[in-house]
């Protein structure tokens, strides 16, 4: 039987929407990174929480400009945010995911610029001058736990966006938003430890790594929840998005770099056997691991998003692919 | 308030000639598709496909024929549902889409940003983006001509009736009468499709006669309002942030717990 949901429209969400969620999801992850290590990392952590706190700025930046270069009349985007036949009120409302997304995007983007400017100023850096209430002290811990709670919602309201429709795939799992949290923590892990490879203590990137390898195994559990729960519509999926969900997002994505992390030695062997090409480029991988896994999990995160917006954007409505259904 | 107004559509006397299409695009004044390049869909003689933001009436031809001369066919103007519990105007953010003294839900151009979130809230896939205007469309009931006491353009040029304004109530007594009309005649399979108000989204205010399963039509069997989701779609999400910061404080603590155990044994002085 075809599911209800192969009876609506696609909302033509996609090239501006997929690199929305992939750049949000690494800018809440990354702050929520920077919050963790504030709240039980130790001085040498500091470079990271502060790249931390850069990469959300900057994330929040660009993924609030690509929401606005999506809409139908971009010069109207601030309609999201206040009723325009009613100046001030606001336009608000608590169970439309695109409005306390758009709002929970402003307060993210606050505090990840407030965030940015302290850290900015205690490595004095445009000439700035330190202001210690917005880097050290029960404020700023205070204000970065917050943002901690921000960076997850920025992460994971996308996914409940997406299942808050009517949409084949997207409505038929209540799974997307706990899946796209995952990817978001693992996705800024990765970008943290390219950002910082060579200039963050040891420990920190060894951490960093362990915590990657750990979201990403839950992160593998929590996408074959989402398909075991997709129902009929789980039919969505035998096709092209199918493959780079497979081999893209499960095997590129997370398995290859989950080997990388715990079995190093699978990849030296082939280092050592000198096979050629192969064998120098499997070698270049096993030297540089941490990279090559921090770049093939960014590839996942975006084929992830890419592949679960598609596969449902893919499909028309029943009708008119069957004109005479059951 | 007016009294709640609403269409009942009954497709038993759908003739397919879409004299309601062409009435709703003339007053409505809606663009052309591709410039008016003619387009075969090659769904039996619907080239209109599919309602969206310049179709607002769409006559679907069904054909159900297992052998020729042996079979029907079905046709049915579709339009926007006017629910009474709507989708679209639960999840638009910009407060463009509202619901009207007729109790018809209207989508305001004017307001409206193409953010496109009520074209996915849809369940029944009414709306899209007019690309002219840049804004989500659809029906509305034609509220320029019901404000002024005049009957929707497409009912007003249906020749046949099978599109029937008027107050819902009345509509659905007399719905009612010409199922039990049908019933009687033999037509046993006729129901009525979103004319109960305990049914789902709380009735329709636009409602149909149908003789076959809704799927039939292209129309979803229990159409839901995607609010319904997004209790459990949070828990999930809030569950995935706690394993995530759970596995974030372990991490530490264990980095932690294998430096003290790796650096040599020192006396202990006092609180570290």
């Amino acid at each position: 039987m075809i599911p209800d949901t192969y009876f609506s429209a696609a909302p033509d969400w996609t090239w501006w929407i997929v690199p929305y969620f992939f750049i949000g999801g690494i800018a809440g992850g990354a702050y929520f990174i920077s919050a963790l290590l504030v709240w039980f990392g130790r001085a040498e952590d500091r470079p990271v929480i502060h790249a931390g706190f850069y990469i959300a700025t900057i994330g929040a930046v660009i993924g609030g400009i690509l929401l606005i270069l999506d809409l139908g009349r971009p010069e109207r985007f601030w309609h999201m945010l206040f009723l325009n036949q009613d100046l001030p009120r606001l336009a608000f409302k608590s169970y439309s995911p695109i409005s306390f997304g758009a709002w929970g995007l402003m307060g993210f983007g606050a505090i990840a610029t407030a965030s940015a400017l302290g850290a900015a100023a205690a490595e004095r850096r445009f000439g700035l001058r330190p202001f210690p209430w917005l880097n050290r002290g029960p404020f700023w811990k205070a204000l970065v736990a917050l943002g901690g709670f921000f960076g997850f919602f920025v992460a994971g309201y996308t996914g409940v966006l997406l299942t808050v429709t009517n949409r084949p795939v997207w409505a038929d799992s209540p799974m997307l938003g706990m899946l796209f949290i995952a990817s978001a923590a693992s996705t800024a892990a990765a970008t943290l430890i390219l950002v910082g490879r060579r200039r963050f203590h040891t420990a920190t990137i060894e951490w960093l790594s362990s915590f990657d390898a750990a979201v990403l195994v839950f992160e593998l559990l929590v996408l074959i929840a989402f398909l075991a729960t997709l129902g009929a519509a789980i039919d969505a999926w035998l096709g092209w998005w199918g493959a780079v969900l497979l081999v893209g997002v499960v095997l590129a994505g997370i398995l290859v770099p989950l080997a990388l992390h715990w079995r190093p030695r699978w990849f030296d062997a082939y280092g050592r056997r000198d096979a050629g090409r192969r064998g120098v480029w499997l070698a270049r991988l096993s030297a540089e691991r941490k990279v090559a896994s921090a770049v093939l999990v960014l590839v996942g995160g975006f084929l992830l998003r890419l592949a679960v917006i598609m596969a449902s954007e893919g499909i028309e409505h029943a009708r008119l692919v069957r004109e005479t259904l059951p | 308030m007016a009294e709640a107004m609403g269409f009942f559509t009954d497709t038993t006397i759908c003739i397919g000639c879409k004299a309601c299409e062409v009435a709703c695009k003339s007053w409505n004044q809606l663009p052309a598709r591709d410039g008016g390049a003619p387009q075969l869909t090659g769904l039996s003689y619907d080239n209109t496909a599919k309602l969206d933001g310049i179709h607002w009436r769409h006559v679907a031809f069904i054909e159900q024929f297992d052998q020729p001369y042996d079979g029907r066919w079905l046709m049915m103007s579709d339009v926007c549902k006017h629910c009474v519990q709507a989708g679209c105007l639960e999840v638009c953010p910009t407060g463009a889409i509202i619901r009207t003294e007729f109790d018809t839900v209207v989508i305001q151009s004017d307001v409206c940003n193409g953010c496109r979130a009520c074209i996915a809230a849809c369940p029944f896939g009414v709306i899209d983006v007019n690309p002219v205007a840049g804004t989500a469309q659809k029906c509305t009931l034609c509220y320029d001509r019901i404000s002024e006491g005049l009957e929707p353009a497409c009912s007003k040029a249906c020749p046949t009736d099978s599109i029937q304004f008027g107050t819902v109530a009345e509509l659905r007594e007399r719905a009612r009468g010409r199922v039990r009309q049908l019933h009687a005649d033999g037509q046993e399979d006729a129901y009525l499709y979103g004319a109960d108000p305990d049914g789902p989204l709380g009735g329709l205010n636009a409602f149909f006669l149908l003789v076959d399963d809704p799927h039939v039509y292209g129309l979803p069997r229990e159409p839901e309002l995607p609010s319904a989701r997004l209790a459990g779609s949070s828990f999930f999400g809030a569950v995935g942030a706690a394993v995530l910061a759970i596995l974030g404080v372990v991490g530490l603590r264990k980095r932690r717990m294998d430096e003290l155990a790796s650096e040599p044994a020192v006396p202990a002085e006092g609180e570290p």
